[in-house]
C-alpha cells in the first residue's frame, strides 16, 4: 500500500507568514501518523469540516474528505457526520468569529453532548478574511476595523466557558510552537470525547501578536488535567486580556488544560436506544456497503 | 441646488456617505463581503465623530437585525448593511421588521447564496427575501445607490407606509466600481428627510405599549392585511418622493425606467447593473436599424404591475432577464411577476426569460445582442423555442 498523500494542488492564497502554515503542517504530520501507525486510521475516515474564513480554505489544503461549511456553522455539521458513522475521525477547522461568535450556540452544545470530534479554533483573535474587525477574543480597545475608537467589549475565555459547558478536551497551543501543536492534537485527536484546541494563531496581516505571545507563553507542568479545579485555575491565568489588558506581567499557558473521560454522545444514544442501530462496526460496514451500493 | 461637481465614489462608499448625511440614531452590523465597507466607512464617521449614531458592532446578522427592530421599536432612526448568507441569515427578523412595521433602511449588496459558496453577483439573496414585505429599490450605479438610500428614508417613514426598505446594488460590479457621482450638500440630505417621528416608542414610559404580541385567529389576519395595505400605498408615495427629488436635485425617479422603448418593438427588462451594458447594446442595434429598448425595473417591490403592462404593452416579445433562478421551472422571480403583469392585456407580447450572470458570470454587449437578435426573430413570427433558457451556461 503506498502511503497516503495529504497534499494537494490548489494555490495556496494564506498571506506569506501566517500562522495558519504552521498549523497546516502540524495536522498533516499527525494525520500521517495516523495512517500509517500500528492500527492506522484509513485516511478515507477522516473527514474535516472548515468554517468560513481564512482558516476555512484548508478544506482546499488538506487531501482528505471535506465539508467546506457555513460561517459558524463547523460544529452541527460535524456533529452529524458522527453520528451517521461514529467509525469516522471527525475534525473541525473554525475561526474566533466562527466557532466563539457567529455559531457560538453549537459549540456549547457540542460540548454539552460531549460529541467525540475535534475542534481546532484558528484563534488569531481576528475576522480576517473580512479584513480586520474585532472578534469574541479581541482584547478591550482592539482598533479593529468596524471599531477605528476601539472594542467597547471585553473577550470571551472561550475555554472557561467550554470547560462549564462539559468538553472533556481542553488544549492551547500557539502557531510558532509547531512540535507542540502536533503534539496536542495527537492528544485531541485519540481523546475520546469533545476535543476543543484553541491555537493562537497569528495574523501577521491584520493582527501580528507573535512577539506578544512569544514572550508570554508556557508550558504547563506539574499540572493535573484531571482535576476539574486545577484545570479552572490554569484556564483562568490568561483571560485574553480582559481584565489585564495586554500587561507585561501576564502569562499564558500552553498545552493540555483539561481531560477527562466521560460517556461521548453516541455511546449514550445507542445506550439509550436512541441510537443507530447498526451498533457495531461490523453492522455499520454492511450498511454503508448498502448505501454505496446505491449511489448512483 | 445639489453639488454639480462630480466626485469618484464606489457603491459601497456612495451608501456610506448617503448614511453618514441622513445620520441615524442607531446602526447595527455584521461584516460579509462586499458589502463590509459599507459599515466599516460609517464606524469611522462615528469614531470621528461626524454622526451621532450609536453603531451596534453584534456577534451575527441574525442579532443586527434584532438589534435594528429593538431600536426601530424604541422610536429611532435605523440603518444597516448586508449581503448574501448574512442577508438570508437576518430571514427571520425581516419579516418581523415588516410585520411590526419598522421603518428601518438596509443597504444590501446582492451577492450569490451558498451552497456553492460564490461571493459575486447575483440577484438570489434579495430575491429570496421578496416576501418579507420590505419595500425592494434596486440601483444601475454608485449614484443611483446614494440617491435611493436617501429617498428610502422618506419611503419608509412615511405615515402611510411605515415599512422597511432595502436599497441594492450589485456585488462588486457597483459595490467595488469606482464612479463619477455628484453628491448633495448634508444640508440638503437633511432637509429631505425631515426628522424622524416614530409612531409608539417603547421609551415612552407615559404610554406603555406591547410589541409582537400574540395574535391568533382573531387579528392575525386583519394585521397582514394592514401590511398589505401600506405596500400598496407605497406605490404612490415611492412616485411622490422620486418626483419630488427629482424637483430638488435633478434626478427624478419612478418605478422603472425605459430607454428607447416608445417605439421599440421589442425590448429587455432587467434590473441593476446590468441596463449600462443593455444601453450599449440598444445604441449598437438601432445604429443596424432595429426597433429595440429597455425596460430597467427599479422598484421590485411592491411590483409595479400595472404600470408595467401599460409601458409593454406595445411591444411585440420581450426578454426578461433573471439574475437568479427560483428553481421553480417556471422560470427567474422577475420573469414570473412581468408575464403575470401582461397576462390582463387583450394583446400580450411574447415573452421569453433568460437566466443569466449567476455567481458573478460575465454579461456582455454581445451576449445581450444576441437576445435581442431571437427577439427580432420571434417578432417577425418565429416560434418561440424555449421560453426558459440559461444564458451562455456550459451544459
Ligand atoms: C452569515 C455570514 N455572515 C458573514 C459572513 C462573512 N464572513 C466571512 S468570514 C467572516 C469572519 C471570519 O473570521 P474568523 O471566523 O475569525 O476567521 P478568520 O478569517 O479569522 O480565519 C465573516 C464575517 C459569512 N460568510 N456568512
Ligand atoms: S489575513 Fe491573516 S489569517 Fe488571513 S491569511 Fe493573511 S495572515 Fe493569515
Ligand atoms: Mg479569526
Amino acid at each position: 500500500m503506498t502511503a497516503h498523500n495529504f497534499e494537494t494542488s490548489a494555490t495556496n492564497t494564506w498571506c506569506p507568514g501566517c500562522g495558519n502554515f504552521p498549523l497546516l503542517n502540524a495536522v498533516k504530520t499527525v494525520l500521517k501518523e495516523l495512517s500509517e501507525g500500528e492500527s492506522p486510521t484509513r485516511p478515507e475516515n477522516l473527514v474535516m469540516v472548515a468554517g468560513i474564513g481564512c482558516h476555512g480554505k484548508i478544506a482546499d489544503y488538506l487531501n482528505i474528505n471535506s465539508f467546506y461549511s457555513i460561517h459558524g456553522r463547523v460544529l452541527p455539521v460535524a456533529t452529524g457526520i458522527k453520528l451517521a458513522n461514529p467509525d469516522l475521525e471527525v475534525i473541525g477547522f473554525a475561526g474566533d468569529g466562527d466557532a466563539y461568535g457567529e455559531g457560538l450556540e453549537h459549540l456549547i452544545f457540542a460540548a454539552k453532548r460531549n460529541v467525540d470530534i475535534t475542534v481546532i479554533v484558528h484563534n488569531n483573535r481576528v475576522y480576517s478574511l473580512t479584513t480586520g474587525q474585532f472578534s469574541p477574543t479581541s482584547p478591550p480597545g482592539f482598533p479593529g476595523r468596524s471599531t477605528p475608537a476601539g472594542s467597547p467589549e471585553v473577550p470571551l475565555n472561550p475555554l472557561e466557558l467550554l470547560l462549564a459547558s462539559g468538553a472533556t478536551f481542553l488544549a492551547r497551543g500557539f502557531s510558532s510552537q509547531p512540535e507542540q501543536m502536533k503534539e496536542i492534537i495527537r492528544e485531541a485527536i485519540n481523546h475520546r470525547g469533545f476535543a476543543l484546541v484553541d491555537i493562537l494563531q497569528v495574523c501577521v496581516t491584520f493582527y501580528n501578536l507573535h512577539k506578544y505571545y512569544a514572550e508570554r507563553v508556557y508550558t504547563v507542568e506539574d499540572h493535573d488535567p484531571g482535576d476539574y479545579f486545577q484545570a479552572l485555575q490554569k484556564i483562568r491565568e490568561w483571560d485574553y486580556g480582559a481584565s489585564s489588558g495586554g500587561e507585561e506581567q501576564e502569562k499564558i499557558p500552553l498545552g493540555i488544560l483539561y481531560k477527562k473521560e466521560a460517556p461521548t454522545f453516541g455511546q449514550r444514544l445507542s445506550a439509550g436506544g436512541g441510537g443507530s442501530k447498526s451498533a457495531t462496526p461490523a453492522d455499520r460496514e454492511a450498511l454503508i456497503e448498502k448505501i454505496l451500493a446505491n449511489n448512483i | 441646488m445639489a453639488t454639480k461637481e462630480l466626485v469618484a465614489r464606489t457603491g459601497n462608499e456612495a451608501m456610506a456617505e448617503a448614511m453618514r448625511q441622513i445620520n441615524p440614531d442607531v446602526v447595527a452590523a455584521y461584516p460579509i463581503t462586499p458589502a463590509t465597507e459599507i459599515v466599516q466607512l460609517f464606524s469611522a464617521y462615528v469614531a470621528d465623530g461626524l454622526v451621532d449614531t450609536e453603531f451596534v458592532t453584534v456577534e451575527s446578522e441574525h442579532s443586527a437585525m434584532s438589534a435594528c427592530v429593538g431600536a426601530s421599536t424604541a422610536g429611532a432612526r435605523v440603518m444597516t448593511g448586508t449581503s448574501s448568507q448574512g442577508l438570508i441569515l437576518m430571514a427571520e427578523i425581516l419579516y418581523i421588521a415588516a410585520g411590526l412595521r419598522c421603518p428601518i433602511v438596509l443597504a444590501e449588496v446582492n451577492r450569490a447564496l451558498s451552497s456553492p459558496i460564490n461571493i459575486h453577483c447575483d440577484h438570489s439573496d434579495t430575491m429570496s427575501v421578496r416576501d418579507s414585505g420590505w419595500i425592494q429599490i434596486f440601483s444601475e450605479n454608485s449614484q443611483e445607490a446614494y440617491d435611493n438610500m436617501i429617498q428610502a428614508v422618506r419611503i419608509a417613514e412615511h405615515m402611510d407606509v411605515r415599512l422597511p426598505v432595502m436599497v441594492t446594488t450589485d456585488g462588486f460590479i457597483i459595490s467595488h466600481g469606482l464612479e463619477a457621482i455628484s453628491l448633495l450638500e448634508d444640508k440638503e440630505v437633511q432637509d429631505f428627510i425631515g426628522p424622524y417621528k416614530a409612531a409608539y416608542s417603547l421609551l415612552d414610559v407615559e404610554k406603555p405599549i406591547t410589541v409582537g404580541g400574540l395574535d391568533f385567529t382573531d387579528f392575525y389576519f386583519e394585521h397582514r392585511r394592514q401590511t398589505a395595505e401600506a405596500m400598496q400605498n407605497a406605490k404612490k408615495v415611492i412616485l411622490d418622493v422620486g418626483r419630488e427629488f427629482g424637483e430638488k436635485f435633478g434626478r427624478s425617479y419612478g418605478f422603472f425606467e425605459g430607454y428607447k422603448l416608445e417605439d421599440a418593438e421589442i425590448a429587455l427588462v432587467l434590473l441593476g447593473s446590468t441596463a449600462g451594458t443593455a444601453r450599449v447594446a440598444v445604441d449598437q442595434l438601432r445604429a443596424a436599424g432595429v426597433k429595440c429598448g429597455l425596460l430597467k425595473l427599479r422598484v421590485f417591490r411592491p411590483f409595479p404591475a400595472a404600470e408595467l403592462a401599460e409601458a409593454l404593452k406595445h411591444l411585440k416579445a420581450i426578454a426578461v432577464m433573471d439574475r437568479s433562478d427560483s428553481l421553480s421551472t417556471a422560470g427567474g422571480p422577475l420573469f414570473t411577476d412581468v408575464r403575470s403583469a401582461l397576462y390582463d392585456l387583450p394583446e400580450r407580447p411574447a415573452i421569453v426569460n433568460y437566466i443569466y450572470g449567476l455567481g458573478g458570470r460575465d454579461i456582455t454587449v454581445e451576449d445581450l445582442e444576441g437576445i435581442y437578435r431571437e427577439l427580432q426573430r420571434i417578432s417577425g413570427g418565429g416560434q418561440v423555442q424555449e421560453t426558459i433558457q440559461y444564458l451562455g451556461v456550459r451544459e
